[in-house]
């Protein structure tokens, strides 16, 4: 599926967490998501910059706007080159953290859309892929 | 770094949040809030964001932590004015903030933060009744 447009964005500090914020609400504003569905899509941007910075080292959002002929959609990226994830089964369990947070990120930001893809390699890094539709 | 602004309206401490905060920023609004209701000694706080477009969990966990900490100071925490499709978002993230007082807007807030302000008052005005009536035994005997 080849997106109707795309762009990125640097996810390396605080200040990124509240410009992602600021770009996923633009891009659904665009896309007339409902209220509560650009709500989600935020949030769980929120959830997954922060644990680029945290986590990750800090990385990059590659956002792309589709369409499977149907409806639109935003698919977004969250990509670092961390130390990656050793155990994906932990880190999607509710209240688990290896660090210092709720432990809700991951397994939060999975309720609050329609398709999630984490993609993880140790010494490698992390991509984490949220989808939602209109 | 952007400071949230704390008014004082007698035993209340007010806070409304109208920025995109940056997490340092709710920190930094944890440990002011903390300090005001020690210099203070405000028995009441009122959170009010029904500006905020979002409450991710580090905002979520903000919340709930100004109220473990007000309530160990003797303050009563009320959040209010929560958009719909900010809680419909929360629980379903898994954050359904036990433990912070809610109300719909800033008016039921206060109602909420005065009715425990006379219940406070309440407890104490029944220990003098008890004193009372420890006196007039006394006499009686």
């Amino acid at each position: 599926m080849n997106p109707i447009s795309s762009g990125s964005m640097p996810v390396r500090n605080e200040q990124d967490i509240v410009m992602s914020r600021q770009t996923v609400r633009k891009l659904t504003q665009e896309l007339k998501f409902s209220i509560v569905d650009q709500t989600k899509m935020i949030t769980a941007a929120s959830e997954l910059s922060r644990n680029t910075v945290v986590y990750g080292g800090g990385g990059e959002m590659r956002w792309e706007i589709l369409s499977d002929g149907l409806r639109n959609g935003l698919r977004l990226h969250f990509e670092d080159k961390g130390p990656g994830i050793p155990d994906m089964e932990k880190a999607m369990t509710d209240g688990w953290t290896s660090g210092g947070g709720l432990g809700m990120g991951l397994t939060g930001s999975k309720r609050l859309v329609n398709e999630f893809e984490v993609r993880t390699a140790v010494g490698e890094g992390t991509c984490v892929s949220i989808t939602r539709w209109k | 770094m952007d400071r949230i602004p704390i008014l004082r309206m007698g035993k209340c401490l007010l806070v409304t949040i109208q920025v995109d905060m940056q997490d340092q920023t709710a920190l930094a609004l944890q440990d002011d809030l903390a300090g005001q209701i020690e210099k203070t000694g405000a028995k009441g706080v009122l959170i009010d964001i029904s500006a905020l477009e979002i409450v991710d969990s580090f905002i979520g966990r903000m919340l709930a932590s100004i109220s473990g900490i007000a309530r160990v100071l003797d303050a009563t925490t009320v959040v209010v004015g929560m958009q719909p499709a900010v809680a419909i978002t929360l629980v379903e993230l898994g954050l359904s903030l036990e433990g912070v007082r809610t109300a719909l807007n800033v008016e039921r807030g206060m109602s909420l933060l005065n009715a425990a302000f006379a219940l406070d008052a309440g407890e104490d005005e029944e220990s003098d009744v008890e004193d009372d009536n420890k006196d007039k035994t006394g006499e009686a005997s």
